[in-house]
Order: C-alpha cells, then sequence, then structure tokens
C-alpha cells in the first residue's frame, strides 16, 4: 500500500515538473555576485537575458568567497542536476571538467569570434581540451599599487618604479609617522603582496616557472630567497595592528592619509571612487614595480544540462556575457576591465586605460600571467600550500632560508 | 496480537531514529574513513590508494601547528573553565541575597553565539581599538597587550574567549551539584567543628564525580569541535597560528577541494574524541554491570 502511494506520488511529481519546462531558452545561475556593485552587474545580464526571451534563475550563494556557493554546486553535481552555468574561474574550470561535468560551447565561441577578441592566455583558461567551456566576465589586475596622493606631495615621493625606491620611500615616510603600507593580514592578502614583490624582484619568467609550472629549482633559488627578504622588510612597513584587518579597511587608510600605499587588485578602486576620490587627483594608482601584469578572470562555466530549453539558454548567456555591452557595463560597476580587447574605453577611468594598455603590451611581450594568489594559476591544493608559507613566514621571525624550503616541501605535499 | 503489539511498540518506536543515526552518523563516518583512503579531490572518489593522505597529514606544518592548538586549547579551556567554574558556584553557594541576579549574570554569555563572543573579544583585545588602546589612553603608554597579533599567544586569546563563554555554564552545573548534597551531612561536618574548606575538599566535592565528569565531558566536546569562535575570532591568524583541526578541515575540503586530505584530519579529530568518550562509556558501563 505504501509503496504503491509512493510511486503514485513520485509519478504525479514528475509530471508536474515536465509540465513547468517550456521551450524558450532556460539558464540557471549560480553565482556569488551579491553585494551592491556586483548584484547590480549581474542584474544588467538578466535583463538582457530576459529581453531575449530567455527564463532566467538566480541562484546566489553568498559567503565564504565562493566557499558556500562551490558547497552548493557539488551537492547539485553529486545529485546529477547541475546549474546552468556556474561562476568559476582559473584552474577550477579544468578540474570540473575533469569530473566530467562541464559542456562544450564551441559553437557559440567560433561563432562570435571569440579567439580573435580575447588575449591568447585568458582564452587558454576558457578551454576545455581545445572546446571552449567557459566565459570570460572581466579582467582585475593584481599588481596595483594605490596611494593617497596629497601624503606622497609632501613628502616628496613619487610613485616608486623599483622595490629599493620603495623600500627608501617607506622607510621616509615611517621616520614622520605615517603607515608605510596598509595592509590587512589575511592569508590572502599576504599572498597578494608576496606575488606582486615575486613578479618585480624575479621577473615574468621566474613567476611562470615558480607559480605555474612549479619548478622545484626556481622555488628553492636565491630569487626566491630575495623575495622573501623582501617580504620581510615589507613587514616591518606595516602598521603593528594590522592582523586579521579587511582589505576596505586598509583601503580607507590610504584614503584618510593614515597609511601612503596599499598593494592590492583594482577591486580598491572602487572603494576610493565609492568615497568620491578622484584618480590622479586624490588617489593616485600604478602597476607595482616590475614588468607584467598578474590577472584575475571571473568567468562562467557551462555545465552539461539536459534539454533544448536548458542548452539554448546556455548558448545564449555565453554569448551574452562576452558580448561587447555586457563587458562594458560590467565592467564599469565592478571596477575591472573587459575581458575582449575591442570594447570602447572612452567612459573608464584613467586607472582602467593603464590597465588595458598594460595587458596588451604584456600579451605581446609574454608576460600577461595568471595571479597565483587568487586562484588562477594553480588548482586549490597547491596554492593553498604556497599561501600557508607565504602567511607563516610573513607572521612569524622565519628566515628567508626556512621559508624557500618549506615551501619546496608543501608544495610536494599538496600534490 | 495487542500482547505482541505492547511488546514490541519499544522497539517499533525507536526503530526510524535506530536507523537514521546507523546511517547518517555510523554511516557516513564509515564513508569518511573510506574516502580518506583514497585521492579525493573535488568530488569523491572511490578507488582507495592507501594512507597517503594520513602521510601528507602528518608532514604538513599546518597540521602540525593545528593539532598541537587542539592540546593547549583544549587543556587550557577545560582546566581553567573548571576552577573558574567551581570558584564561582563556592562563593555562591554561600546563600547570599542576591544570587539569583548574579548566576543570571554569570550563566548568561552562555545564551550567546559564539561568532559574537569572537566578535566582541576581537575587538577587546584589538591592540588598536580595544584594551591596550583604551589604558593608554589613560596615561600608561607603556601598557602593551597585542596576544591578539602575535603568532605565539595569539591562541591564548581563543582560550580567554572560551573560558568567558563557557565557565558560567560549568558554574550552574556545579552549583546544582552543590545543592545536591545531602545538608545533614554539612550540618553534622559543621557540628564538629570542621573548617569550611575542609568540608568542601573532603566531602561536598567528592560526593559531587558525577557533576566534575559530565562538565569534563562537555567542555572536551566543546573544545575539539571548535569552529566558529577561532574563525570569529582570529579567523585562523595571524598566519595560521591558531588553526584548530577543524578549521583545517574546512580549509582542506571547502577552500581548498582537498577531500581526502579533509577526510583524514577529521579521522584524527574522531580518534581524539574516541580517545576521551571511549574509557567513560566503558567506567560508566562498568559501574552498571557491578
Amino acid at each position: 500500500m505504501n509503496t504503491k502511494l509512493l510511486i503514485a506520488a513520485t509519478a504525479a511529481l514528475t509530471i508536474s515538473i515536465t509540465s513547468i519546462a517550456k521551450a524558450e531558452p532556460q539558464a540557471e545561475v549560480l553565482h556569488w555576485w551579491t553585494s551592491g556593485g556586483e548584484a547590480k552587474s549581474v542584474a544588467v545580464l538578466q535583463e538582457e537575458f530576459s529581453s531575449r526571451g530567455g527564463t532566467w534563475t538566480d541562484m546566489p550563494v553568498a559567503g565564504g568567497g565562493g566557499d558556500a556557493a562551490m558547497t552548493a554546486l557539488r551537492a547539485r553535481v553529486l545529485s546529477g542536476n547541475a546549474p546552468t552555468a556556474v561562476q568559476l574561474k582559473g584552474p577550477a574550470i579544468q578540474e570540473w571538467y575533469e569530473e566530467g561535468v562541464l559542456a562544450d560551447i564551441s559553437s557559440v565561441a567560433n561563432a562570435q569570434g571569440w579567439a580573435d577578441v580575447l588575449p591568447a592566455s585568458i582564452a587558454g583558461h576558457m578551454r576545455c581540451e581545445g572546446n571552449w567551456c567557459a566565459a570570460p566576465v572581466n579582467v582585475h589586475r593584481i599588481d596595483w599599487i594605490w596611494a593617497n596622493a596629497a601624503v606622497l606631495a609632501e613628502n616628496g615621493i613619487s610613485m616608486p618604479a623599483s622595490w629599493e625606491e620603495f623600500n627608501a620611500a617607506a622607510t621616509k615616510l615611517k621616520a614622520v609617522g605615517i603607515t608605510p603600507l596598509a595592509h590587512g593580514g589575511q592569508a590572502w592578502q599576504d599572498a597578494t603582496i608576496f606575488e606582486a614583490v615575486a613578479l618585480g624582484v624575479g621577473g615574468p619568467e621566474f613567476f611562470h616557472k615558480a607559480f605555474v609550472e612549479l619548478d622545484e629549482d626556481t622555488l628553492k633559488s636565491d630569487t626566491m630567497k630575495a623575495v622573501f627578504d623582501q617580504m620581510r622588510t615589507m613587514r616591518g612597513f606595516v602598521d603593528s595592528n594590522f592582523s586579521g584587518r579587511d582589505w576596505n579597511l586598509a583601503t580607507a587608510m590610504v584614503m584618510n592619509g593614515e597609511a601612503a600605499f596599499q598593494i592590492m587588485g583594482d577591486w580598491a578602486k572602487g572603494e576610493f571612487l565609492a568615497a568620491g576620490k578622484r584618480p590622479g587627483i586624490d588617489f593616485l594608482c600604478a602597476s607595482t614595480p616590475g614588468d607584467g601584469f598578474l590577472y584575475n578572470v571571473d568567468s562562467f562555466a557551462m555545465f552539461d544540462v539536459d534539454g533544448a530549453d536548458k542548452e539554448e539558454g546556455q548558448m545564449l548567456l555565453a554569448e551574452l556575457i562576452v558580448g561587447k555591452n555586457f563587458q562594458k557595463v560590467f565592467n564599469m560597476n565592478k571596477g575591472s576591465i573587459p575581458a575582449r580587447v575591442d570594447v570602447a574605453l572612452d567612459d573608464f577611468d584613467p586607472c582602467a586605460h593603464t590597465s588595458a594598455q598594460d595587458m596588451a603590451t604584456s600579451n605581446a611581450g609574454g608576460s600577461l600571467l595568471p595571479s597565483y594568489a587568487h586562484g588562477m594559476a594553480l588548482r586549490g591544493a597547491q596554492s593553498g600550500a604556497i599561501t600557508d608559507v607565504v602567511t607563516a613566514h610573513f607572521n612569524s621571525d622565519m628566515s628567508s632560508n626556512e621559508a624557500v624550503d618549506m615551501l619546496v616541501s608543501a608544495v610536494a605535499n599538496s600534490m | 496480537m495487542s500482547e505482541w503489539l505492547e511488546k514490541q511498540l519499544p522497539k517499533l518506536v525507536l526503530a526510524p531514529s535506530f536507523v537514521a543515526i546507523l546511517i547518517f552518523v555510523y554511516g557516513f563516518i564509515g564513508w569518511t574513513a573510506w574516502v580518506s583512503f583514497t585521492k579525493s579531490k573535488l568530488l569523491p572518489r572511490y578507488d582507495i590508494v592507501g594512507l597517503i593522505q594520513y602521510d601528507r597529514l602528518f608532514v604538513s606544518p599546518r597540521w602540525d601547528v593545528a593539532f598541537s592548538n587542539l592540546f593547549i586549547f583544549g587543556f587550557l579551556f577545560i582546566v581553567i573553565s573548571m576552577l573558574l567554574g567551581l570558584l564561582l558556584a563556592i562563593l555562591l553557594d554561600q546563600k547570599i541575597r542576591t544570587e539569583g541576579i548574579i548566576r543570571t549574570i554569570y550563566l548568561y554569555p552562555m545564551a550567546l553565539s559564539l561568532i559574537v563572543t569572537g566578535t566582541a573579544w576581537k575587538w577587546i583585545l584589538n591592540p588598536g581599538l580595544g584594551l591596550e588602546a583604551m589604558i593608554r589612553s589613560w596615561g600608561w603608554e607603556s601598557f602593551s597587550f597585542n596576544w591578539l597579533v602575535d603568532p605565539n599567544m595569539a591562541i591564548y586569546t581563543v582560550v580567554i574567549a572560551g573560558i568567558w563563554q563557557a565557565s558560567g555554564f560549568v558554574m550552574a552545573l556545579f552549583l546544582a551539584g552543590l545543592r545536591s548534597v545531602d545538608d545533614e551531612i554539612i550540618k553534622a561536618a559543621q557540628v564538629d567543628g570542621i573548617p569550611k574548606w575542609r568540608i568542601y575538599l573532603s566531602i561536598i566535592l567528592p560526593s559531587m564525580a558525577a557533576i566534575f565528569l559530565s562538565a569534563f565531558i562537555v567542555l572536551a566536546h566543546l573544545s575539539i569541535k571548535s569552529f566558529d569562535l577561532v574563525i570569529a575570532l582570529t579567523g585562523g591568524g595571524p598566519g595560521y597560528a591558531t588553526d584548530l583541526p577543524a578549521t583545517y578541515m574546512y580549509t582542506m575540503a571547502f577552500s581548498r577541494g582537498d577531500i581526502g586530505q579533509a577526510a583524514s584530519s577529521a579521522m584524527i579529530m574522531m580518534a581524539v574524541v574516541f580517545a576521551i568518550v571511549v574509557p567513560y562509556l566503558y567506567s560508566e558501563l562498568r559501574a552498571k554491570n557491578d
């Protein structure tokens, strides 16, 4: 009797589910853009999608910098009911591809000519064994140094062009009682400074060998020791109260002149702009000393779904994400620059122009590199292992030699 | 029929929860154990490869810190909470007039979530905002209390916040214990002219052994599964100086996509719990059989 009832109920449920499905583009989108400016940006995409006749099912999962969303994703995939598109980036796309759950969107990508408008190294992240499986949204630059213009002018300091200059400027600022470097002691922020220093001290080739290829000789090289030496010097330039501080509070310290510099990705620009500060007048932006460009590209990975309506939704979504209009509007809101290089930047601020120019030149020169600290260069286990060493070194009196040894063994252990 | 039903009813009523526990507690313990022997990364995989995850765990310096922190935190948290709770309970037991109010005040921290406790103490202990800044502003310029940002001392701030939260609850447990001691014995001792401290030490406390055990078990499992307090207070920092096994496991499973590693750390955590609980169960069961 009970089994019969169960069967009947299941059948009824199945019928009601199938009857809901319509033959128009459907997309269920899992993302964690829930804060003010980001939510606004997603709404733009949502409107475009609806205006093309699609039905958008929003699935925002906030919390933990995407950890909560990833947990939700894992549950959905394991139950065989993956969302249409998921905010994923870098090697995580490849990791999910290896689990065999990503869709092939090459037809859209080829029709829209993505290969011609995306920088090659960024396009590389969006391909799974040659097929397109994800659509890029933006390019955040990581290796930025932000400064309070008034503080620098008062002390006769210009934006540093080398780390020696930075150290000299910082020493000078410290002597007059200004915190040279605004920093928040959270592991990912330590890692952000570390990779900017590594790129500056070691150069693009060193960076690629160390943090993309995980080459052991590079990891324990004297250059890496020099990077840790510079980190130790930087430790002397932060205030004594930096532990656990959020990045935006550090940005506020630069804004109100309590501190002079901050090394942070270009989301910091959003904080300056939101506080009514003008780029070039109230605050200055420049790339951290050294060559190269570290990018953090947000993207949507497309998951295998059943049904023509969902597949159609997926294709439409991919087309819109890489479309010029969305790339422009979204990135104006978010503080990043468009991933495609043919979007007019007239309405963007000077910092974004610098970013776009540098992206073009570094792309041509082969120094357009993925950020390790923001999960673009390595998988979670490896980048996490490196960050553990970086933050342990920065927050203790560990020597550079010890740090390098620890780095090698941590990387080996994370495989 | 009704007789049969009467006999079987307790079993029938208990069966669903028994099955649920079998699956959702022991089943998943078994599942975690299985996964801990695999090379699971982002998603669980089921082909066993041996002890590799445990090898990785035991050479990881971060696990080393997390595991030793568990013992530092656990030991100090349990011992100090119990001593402080006992002291408060004894002081409250002196038939003072405002006992009801004071008891509520001391018990109140337990009503807060650990996230609130952690956040409040984060502000209190922050050198630039809290205690240190306040005392310096009073004129004692050289005063320094920067444990929160000192990697060697930060774990002790977690202990402080934990004790603040739990000692009121331990006090309530002990107070109930003190009240349950037979008044006649105490009066008899008083008639014999035995000093008060001696009455506590030799009569009252030994008769409260069961309460001590309960308090210990409650505090021990609180300390092993401690997670939210660390997340709110230090976020595991500075560096990873205040990592505990629970935060380590969370990081591996949910931030780094290293499920095998997370499973092996979970198994070690469970082994620690068993090391505490099994002797307790053993002594309980033996007491019944005697």
